[in-house]
């Protein structure tokens, strides 16, 4: 058996002051949760919560070719971000496949930084070498060892770390230099929990500091548990669970981020896919009644399997049970009535909208 | 949370699992170390009255919001009576897991499996 050793975030001790269960994940030991997550959950939809992200990893792309060869490489229109801009897109293989879905920023006119999944940093990272040859103008570079990410979140997020900020911060889908507290940070207005905020992305060793202040602005600690709670409520997508290399962009409803026209590797196969229409869609849905269906289980219309949750969870907003799956495209229309195989009991679940939380009923 | 307790009147099953016997009837329930490392219990999924259970075989479920579980039976028997409360408010496993969380009762069938099982002094032990 091969022995690995995890890698610690430079938060590490901080995670353990604050009381963390800290789990192996991607590679890492991170903390799944502190106080709760139904509490972190809760601070980040009502006040603001921060999230060491720092296990997510970062390469940058430079020189005269690199808009072109990311161009290349991502499925969305990489010439349409403005410097200082950020966009999300997929890296696809020729047939469609989705490698991982990532968030790149325009730092310079030719100098991007594009950020990872953790669990596919490494995948990645080759990808980029390899296709990044046919590009001499273009260099590629693993930062991932140079950055710490932290991810603050909540109606209450901006106005706190606004408090620490040297200039106002930038606006969402965009990322900027700015100074905090006195070290110099990325200050990006993206996050992966349906609520406004900002990502930083600061030099390792100027975290613990920055992750203090945080704290005694009165911005609570949130895990890796809650992280997958609120992203599920809006439909976030997780890489490992609702895409995979088996699985193509149209059907997991990501055909928004693909520009075909661009020419990206994959793109005729995507191509294809959206003017046949997908084999499968990715849906949102909801339990109507007890139960929480979870990755792996089969959806059923009338007694037949016709799909499979690839996430589910308990909703601590609305407090039942919710998840996405991709099910055959006739039972992919809003209100269409499934059935869960949740461990051999059959619950009733229906096709929801996106996003799932906040809903009619609780948005007023 | 309450703080980490062992109760001195029960006995303990390596799986986190407790039993407090009495006349040859027992009642099960989780550990303070099964229910913190759950976290916040959302689900129970009782077992019914009259279902058999055997000795390091799962007789429920209980779900935290992360993941679900099942939870082993400490000894072998015949389920008499369940705590239906969970029902509603599952987190109560998280709160009083040696009291109101109790789980089931069980008339036994096999009074000599308690000799197999720690006390409480061994279980701590065996979480250090």
């Amino acid at each position: 058996v091969e022995q690995t050793t995890l890698k610690r975030t430079p938060l590490f001790d901080r995670h353990r002051a604050a009381g963390a269960k800290i789990v192996p994940f991607a590679g890492w030991e991170m903390p799944v949760q502190y106080a709760g997550i139904r509490a972190e959950h809760e601070a980040v939809r009502t006040n603001a919560g921060v999230f060491d992200v720092s296990h997510m990893g970062e390469i940058e792309t430079s020189g005269e070719q690199a808009t072109a060869f990311l161009q290349h490489i991502l499925s969305n229109d990489v010439e349409q971000i403005p410097v200082g801009g950020a966009q999300y897109a997929l890296l696809t293989r020729p047939d469609g496949g989705v490698i991982d879905d990532l968030f790149t920023y325009r730092v310079e006119s030719e100098r991007f930084l594009t950020v990872t999944n953790a669990s596919n940093h490494e995948k990645d990272l080759a990808w980029f070498v390899e296709q990044v040859a046919e590009f001499p103008g273009a260099t590629v570079t693993d930062r991932a060892g140079d950055y710490a990410m932290l991810a603050v979140q909540g109606p209450r997020a901006r106005e706190v770390v606004q408090a620490i900020a040297d200039r106002p911060l930038p606006a969402r889908m965009t990322a900027e230099q700015r100074t905090l507290a006195g070290r110099a940070a990325l200050v990006a207005g993206t996050g992966y929990t349906g609520e406004d905020g900002v990502e930083l992305l600061v030099a390792p060793d100027d975290a613990p500091a920055l992750w203090d202040e945080l704290l005694e602005l009165g911005v609570t600690p949130v895990g890796l548990g809650a992280r997958d709670t609120l992203r599920l409520e809006v439909c976030f997508h997780l890489y490992g669970n609702d895409l995979m290399e088996e699985r193509d962009p149209i059907a997991a409803g990501l055909g928004w981020a693909c520009k075909e026209q661009t020419g990206f590797i994959g793109s005729d196969a995507i191509a294809q896919t959206r003017a046949a229409g997908p084999a499968e869609r990715l849906v949102p849905f909801k339990l109507t009644g007890k139960g929480i269906a979870r990755q792996g289980n089969a959806i059923l219309a009338q007694g037949e399997q016709i799909g499979v949750v690839t996430s589910g969870t308990l909703s601590p907003s609305l407090d039942v049970g919710i998840g996405m799956g991709y099910v055959r495209p006739e039972f992919a229309a809003p209100g269409t009535q499934l059935e869960i195989d949740v461990r051999g009991k059959v619950r009733p679940a229906v096709v929801a909208t996106k996003p799932l939380y906040p809903d009619e009923e609780t948005d007023g | 949370m309450a703080d980490a307790s062992y109760p001195e009147d029960l006995l303990y099953h390596p799986e986190h699992d407790w039993a407090k016997v009495d006349d040859g009837v027992a009642v099960f329930g989780v550990t303070w170390f099964a229910q913190d490392a759950l976290g916040e219990v959302v689900y129970f999924d009782p077992p019914e009255v009259g279902t058999s259970v055997a000795k390091d075989e799962p007789y429920a479920e209980v779900e935290s919001v992360k993941a679900v579980s099942d939870v082993i039976a400490p000894l072998s028997g015949e389920i008499i009576e369940v705590n239906t409360a969970l029902g509603d408010s599952p987190e109560t496993i998280n709160t009083d897991p040696y009291g109101e969380g109790w789980m089931v009762k069980v008339r036994l069938s096999d009074v000599s499996e308690t000799d197999q099982l720690m006390d409480q002094a061994t279980y701590v032990e065996s979480l250090s």
